[in-house]
């Protein structure tokens, strides 16, 4: 397992939003958590981050115990994090917030990179100079995302991708990640309401239900389970 | 061309230059915390007011002017770094704005207080700070600029160059203006905030440690523990005209406001002896017709 995470619970200051969580995903897949508003998907992800109040249990990265490491830490281990509503650096341009992702980054390879991202997503390449927050909310993620890639992360995690963008272009976007786990090998843990989208890229899938894991297997596993299927994707 | 020279339109633009140029640099430290820290730092003032103390006690010792300032920038640098760190930080946990306005009145009264006990030997009530820039003027076809006057305008231009390489051209500033821009979102990327704060409060103490020994370096005499507090005033009121968020808005204000406050005082008789009205006034009327300043952002954000 590339990461894993063994009971944890947690939450922000008084109130434990996490009850005792087991998850894990290895190596090259893609991971996605399945779950209700407030179910604690986002806290999820927070708690691997080392951005809760209080936490226990034990988060595993790399064979590495991060639970108590800072989110500058972690995310110089390569784990990058595009939290909800995409955390762009609004007033700086594009340029700027992609050469932040890799600001950490000390090899010779961030120029290469920087080409390449800008090749895969042109619309960022038209809107270089432009502010990140003048942008709309597909480019804004795209944006996200790509600066979440120039740190060449390990691990990339995503909370709720799809999150006000419109269909067509949320499918664009699970189409590219998609791609982007098959030619990198990237792992990702991806939270999303959109659950039909999201487990046709994952290899496997965990459901979130008051903190903690109420249903787990593969992606077709979940995808087939009526439970699941009744209450994520709708039919 | 004496026209020119004798002209006290001339000459009191001037001196509102020089004037301008100490508030510039002091509303440029204003912005720097502003925009990292998100408060305003009441204790600036005080701050610059103990970095040119420092300035001073060591050309009392025999180092020259310019070496001296350079000292006390380098001690400034660190001294502010520190009041991030061991006083600013710990409160700031509490999350509460309010809490970190108070501190840095607070930090006002004591820093002016062990000014007075440090330096002031009791019954002097003023020391003297050596000139920076040579006497006489500097010959420009049609005028006469005090070479005072020239100077603290290249070094206010020399500060302006500097943050603007910093900010703009390396990594570091990249860094500053990401924590500025979205502090969770830096943290994600790997950059620690808390190094980013102490970084900004170590550069505003620096210019705090210019504008001061600027103000204090002065052909009227000496200086005493009050040095300080109005150009504090005017340099509020520098920022606000310029924007909170704009360094280049604190330079351009900061400028105005001097050209303003000397100008007025000599057309306007009665403003003698009161002239802080004219700051006050400035902030005023900016905020109620440009709450953002003139270089300020309106900062609007899709979602």
């Amino acid at each position: 397992m590339l990461l894993e995470l063994r009971s944890v619970s947690g939450g922000y200051g008084p109130v434990n939003v996490l009850h005792g969580l087991d998850l894990g995903v290895t190596e090259g897949e893609v991971g996605v958590i399945l779950g209700a508003n407030g179910a604690g998907k986002t806290t999820t992800l927070r708690a691997i981050c080392g951005m809760l109040d209080d936490i226990s249990g034990e988060v595993f990265f790399d064979d590495r115990d991060i639970t108590r490491d800072s989110p500058q830490a972690t995310a110089r281990r390569g784990v990058a994090h595009v939290p909800q509503g995409r955390g762009t650096f609004g007033d700086l341009s594009v340029d700027e917030n992609l050469r932040l992702g890799a600001i950490t980054r000390k090899d010779g390879g961030v120029r290469s990179d920087l080409d390449r991202w800008y090749e895969a997503f042109p619309r960022l390449a038209e809107r270089r100079t432009q502010a990140a927050g003048s942008m709309s909310g597909g480019e804004q993620q795209m944006l996200a995302i790509a600066r979440a890639l120039m740190s060449r992360p390990r691990l990339l995690l995503l909370d709720e991708p799809s999150l006000g963008l419109a269909p067509l272009i949320t499918r664009d976007l699970f189409a590219r990640l998609g791609e982007i786990n098959r030619t990198e090998g990237l792992t990702m843990l991806i939270v999303e309401q959109n659950a039909g989208l999201a487990l046709e890229i994952a290899q496997r899938g965990y459901v979130l239900e008051t903190g903690s894991i109420v249903a787990q297997g593969t992606a077709e596993e979940l995808a087939a389970d009526e439970d699941v299927r009744k209450a994520y994707l709708g039919f | 061309m004496d026209a020119l020279n004798d002209s006290l339109f001339v000459t009191q633009f001037l001196n509102g230059i020089g004037l301008g140029a100490v508030y510039a640099s002091v509303a440029l430290a204003l912005v720097i915390i502003y925009r990292t820290t998100g408060l305003l730092n009441f204790a600036q003032g005080e701050m610059a007011l103990f970095s040119t103390f420092v300035t001073w006690w060591l050309t009392e010792r025999g180092v020259a002017i310019w070496p001296a300032l350079l000292g006390s920038m380098v001690f400034s640098f660190f001294a502010g770094a520190a009041i991030e760190r061991l006083i600013i930080r710990p409160v700031e946990k509490s999350k509460n704005q309010l809490n970190l306005v108070i501190v840095t009145l607070g930090l006002f009264l004591a820093i002016n207080a062990v000014c007075q006990l440090l330096f002031i030997k009791p019954g002097q009530d003023q020391v003297l700070m050596p000139l920076m820039f040579p006497g006489g003027k500097l010959n420009l076809i049609v005028i006469d600029i005090p070479w005072a006057i020239v100077g603290r305008a290249a070094v206010l231009a020399v500060e302006c160059a500097v943050l603007y390489l910093l900010l703009q051209k390396t990594k570091i500033g990249l860094a500053l203006r990401a924590v500025a821009s979205n502090p969770e979102s830096s943290r994600l990327v790997g950059i620690n905030p808390g190094t980013m704060l102490m970084l900004g409060w170590g550069i505003a103490a620096v210019l705090g440690a210019v504008a001061g020994t600027m103000a204090a370096s002065r052909g009227l005499g000496g200086f005493d523990t009050s040095l300080m507090q109005q150009v504090l005033v005017y340099a509020f009121a520098a920022a606000a005209l310029g924007g909170f968020d704009s360094p280049l808005g604190a330079v351009v204000g900061g400028l105005i406001v001097g050209v303003a406050r000397t100008l007025t005082v000599q057309y306007i008789g009665w403003l003698e002896g009161i002239d802080l009205i004219v700051p006050l006034g400035l902030i005023f009327v900016v905020l109620l017709v440009r709450p953002n300043g003139l270089f300020g952002r309106n900062i609007v954000e899709r979602v």
